[in-house]
Formats: C-alpha cells, structure tokens, sequence
C-alpha cells in the first residue's frame, strides 16, 4: 500500500494532478457535510416551529410580532399541549411563587430589620449568580421570618424565607451560605412546582390553553384564580407540613455542595451546619425543619460522601459581618 | 486554495443560519461579553425579545441581539417555544419597553393576582418588600472581595 502511494505520487505532473484530484475529492466531502448539515437545520427548524404552536406562529414570532386574532387562532389549535409542571412558564412560576410566599406570611411572621434582610439578600443573590439557574422571572429575592422555630422556605422563582431558629443553626457566613444553597438548589431544581397535583394541573393548563390572548373573561378569572389558589395551597402544604421526598433534599443537598464550591466557600460548611441543626433539632424534635426534612444526621451522613472537606478556611471577615448582621436578630434584640 | 476559502465561509454562513431564534423568557436578562455570571455586561434584553443563539456552551449560548450586539446569556433566560406578544404592547424588532409584555394565552398571571388582592385571600405586601431589595452587580463584586472569596467560574 504505501509502495503504491509513492508510485502514484512520483513526479511533479502526477504530484499536480494527485493534488488536484485531492482538490476535488475535499470538495466532495465538503459539499456532502454542507447538504448534511442543511438537511439537519431544515429538520431541527421544522421540529422546534411545530412544537412551537406551528410554523405560522414561529413565522410570526421571528417577525417579532403577533396579532391577538393570530395568537387566538394558533391557541385554539394548541389545545392542552402542556401536561406537566415543567410546562409552567417561569413567568407563570413567579406568579405562583409570589402567591406561595403570600400563604406562607400567613403562618410566619415576616421579620422588619432592614440590615439583616440586606445581609441576607446580598448572600443569596451572590450564591445564586452561581447556580445552574442563575435567571428566573424575577430574579432571586430573600427575607427572614421571626420565628424560632428552625426552618427555611424556597417558593417557586425564587422567593426564599429563612427563620431566625435557622440562623441559630449557623455560627458564621460559611454555614448561613450552605442553608441559602440548600434552598436555591430547591428553586434551581423546580421542586416546588413539582408538588402542584397533577389533576390540578390539568385542569390548569387546560383552562391555559383554551384561553384567550385577550383579557381573561369574569368566568376564566374565576376558574383560573380558583385552581391557581389551589395549585398555591398544594405546594403551601409541602413547604409547611408534608415536606419534600428524600430524594428532592438529596438533589438539593447536592446542588448546595456544587453551588458552595462555585461560589468559593468550603463546602463542608453545609456538614457543619447540619451537625449544628441536628443538635438544635433536638430541643424540638418533630417542629419545623424536623418536621419536613430527613434528619439532620442523615443529610450530613449522605453529604460525606461528595464532601471534599478541602477548600478555603471560615474567613475573618465573613465571620464578622456574619455576627455584626444576623447577632442582634439571633439574640432576639 | 480558493476553492477552500469558499467552502470555509459557506461552512461559516451554514453556523450562522443554524442559529435558531430564541426568546428571553425573564423579565430582564444581561447579554454578558463572556459566559459567566460575573462578567461586563453588554446590554441588557428584555421579556420577548428574540436573540439569535448559536451552540450551547456549558450552559451559555452566545447570542447576537436584534441590534447587532453580541455577547452570552445563560440557558435560563432563554426559551427555544416563542413567546407571543400581545399586539399594541411591546415589539422585539423595536425593542420597545416590555413592561405590558405577557405571554398571550397563559394564565398564572397579574390579572389573577389581581383578583387575589381585591378578594382579599393573600397579603402581598411583604412578598412586594422582598422582591423590592436589589443588589447591584457592584456590591455583589465587593461583597466577594472583601470575603475573600476565591474562583468566580461558571
């Protein structure tokens, strides 16, 4: 084989018209990955048009707009496409957030201090930059609760309340950033809108998609607000009394550690702060976090396994701005 | 050698045409000059708008705005479904405030909030306190700093 490729390629003619047929045989496989590739965008588009509510409405869309009459005759013909939680537009998901946070305040008191609520914010917010859901509708937002009971709440869309009980289980910035991970994971990984009942939402997205592009008419408002208060009430319960499955609080457990770690902080703080919980907890055995998540123990058992125990040391700074913040709100003052 | 040149920028006009058009399904999104979090922002896109997205990059598509601007915006802040506007509020091609922007059709919405507050079922008045606290890119920068927080990758 390679005497024959010598042969062939001896001599300035036959090296010319070697390089010329080779010229050729390039443009041949060219021209074959062009009409692959062609092939491939014209199926791709005509998939992603379709599933779009059809072609007409993609059109539309590119051009950059839509009339209502087009939007009410392309719903019409959409009927129900969506059956599940994952469907929810995250501006729908803000919405039901927003409510979800509302029915909570019902239970908990918010709590009015401007500077530990900044702190706050200002850690989260940090943190979130680093999830795999840093955008949502309305971006990620945090507030405390005055209860001492020990807990934490992640709305859809990013809403997420924190008790003052949990901030006891925190002794520094490290360990108050596992439990804001902890509860973004939750949010990244749309758990909430997962304990919406899947009746409830049928009907939903039935009423959705059935709707007009218009202004909702009394009788929609009412049915829609009826199963969007229920939807509401269905992940209010999970939040305050069911809880999330073990293996959602594994999945958000893990989403903490790789957020922690992202973001600089060492992520056997979500270990200590856990064994903290685990302590606290058992004061108040069977209220609050207890309540709606697996042990403490047991979280922090799982988490050994992915915990690579190294990472930056608790920092001086972020310890002090920890207690200048969160003390005089962890004492009660 | 030609013939090269030619099939390459036939190679780079097929990229370009299989960018397909996504919109940005949040509020407002920042077009980034790299795929990170952390990174100048470029221009900010609002609800609506569709941007051209070339291939996903560990969770980053770079895009290319209606006005020419180029740049990253995280997979999260765009949707490959359109997102229809109502007519007489905002226009993508024209950028126009998307303030009234909504997706037609869809329920789950302001309206029915609306309703929520007039019967009087929820209080929204902290869930409005909460969402009201900003925190600018700047502090995020300085909160970082001063904590000696160490990495920054996506």
């Amino acid at each position: 084989m390679r005497n024959e490729r010598s042969i062939l390629t001896s001599g300035p003619d036959k090296d010319a018209a070697h390089q010329g047929g080779r010229s050729w045989r390039r443009c041949i496989v060219w021209a074959v990955c062009l009409a692959v590739l062609s092939g491939l965008y014209a199926a791709v588009r005509l998939t992603a048009e379709s599933e779009a509510a059809g072609r007409g409405a993609a059109r539309g869309q590119r051009a950059g707009f839509l009339t209502e009459d087009r939007v009410d005759s392309i719903l019409r013909g959409v009927k129900a496409l969506e059956k599940t939680w994952q469907d929810l537009t995250p501006e729908q998901e803000y919405y039901i957030g927003r409510a979800v946070v509302a029915s909570v305040l019902q239970t908990y008191r918010p709590l009015d201090r401007p500077q530990a609520n900044a702190y706050l914010n200002l850690l989260g917010q940090s943190l979130a930059v680093f999830s795999n859901r840093p955008e949502t509708f309305g971006g990620y937002h945090f507030l405390l609760l005055d209860s001492d009971e020990v807990n934490a709440f992640a709305a859809p869309g990013g809403l997420i309340l924190v008790t003052r009980g949990m901030l006891r289980c925190c002794e520094n910035e490290d360990e108050l950033a596992a439990v804001l991970a902890h509860e973004i994971g939750h949010v990244e990984l749309k758990h909430g809108l997962s304990a919406i009942k899947q009746g409830r939402l049928n009907s939903a997205l039935t009423i959705i998609a059935t709707e007009s592009a218009k202004q909702l008419g009394n009788e929609q408002l009412v049915s829609l607000t009826q199963t969007f208060e229920a939807s509401v009430q269905d992940i209010a319960t999970t939040l305050l009394s069911k809880g999330y499955s073990r293996k959602q609080e594994q999945e958000a457990d893990a989403a903490a550690v790789r957020l922690l770690r992202r973001a600089g902080y060492p992520d056997r703080s979500i270990i200590t702060m856990l064994n903290r919980m685990d302590k606290q907890l058992g004061r108040s055995r069977g209220l609050g976090f207890d309540k709606t998540h697996p042990s403490a123990k047991s979280r922090a058992d799982g988490l050994r396994k992915i915990v690579r125990d190294t990472g930056p040391v608790a920092d001086e700074v972020r310890r002090q701005r920890f207690v200048n913040a969160m003390m005089p709100v962890i004492a009660g003052q | 050698m030609k013939i090269r040149t030619v099939l390459v920028l036939l190679l780079i006009s097929a990229e370009v045409a299989l960018a397909p058009p996504m919109s940005v399904q949040v509020r407002s999104a920042k077009v980034r000059a790299t795929a990170s979090q952390l990174a100048t922002v470029v221009t900010t896109v609002d609800y609506g708008v569709v941007v051209e997205a070339r291939a996903l990059d560990k969770g980053w598509y770079p895009v290319t705005t209606r006005d020419g601007k180029t740049g990253w915006l995280h997979e999260s802040a765009l949707s490959k479904k359109p997102i229809a506007m109502r007519s007489g509020t905002s226009d993508a091609a024209t950028g126009v405030s998307s303030d009234e922007v909504a997706i037609a059709g869809k329920g789950f919405n302001e309206q029915v909030e609306q309703k929520l507050r007039t019967d009087g079922t929820f209080d929204f008045t902290w869930v409005d306190k909460m969402s009201a606290i900003t925190v600018t890119e700047e502090q995020i920068q300085a909160f970082r700093q001063e904590g000696h927080l160490p990495g920054g990758a996506q």
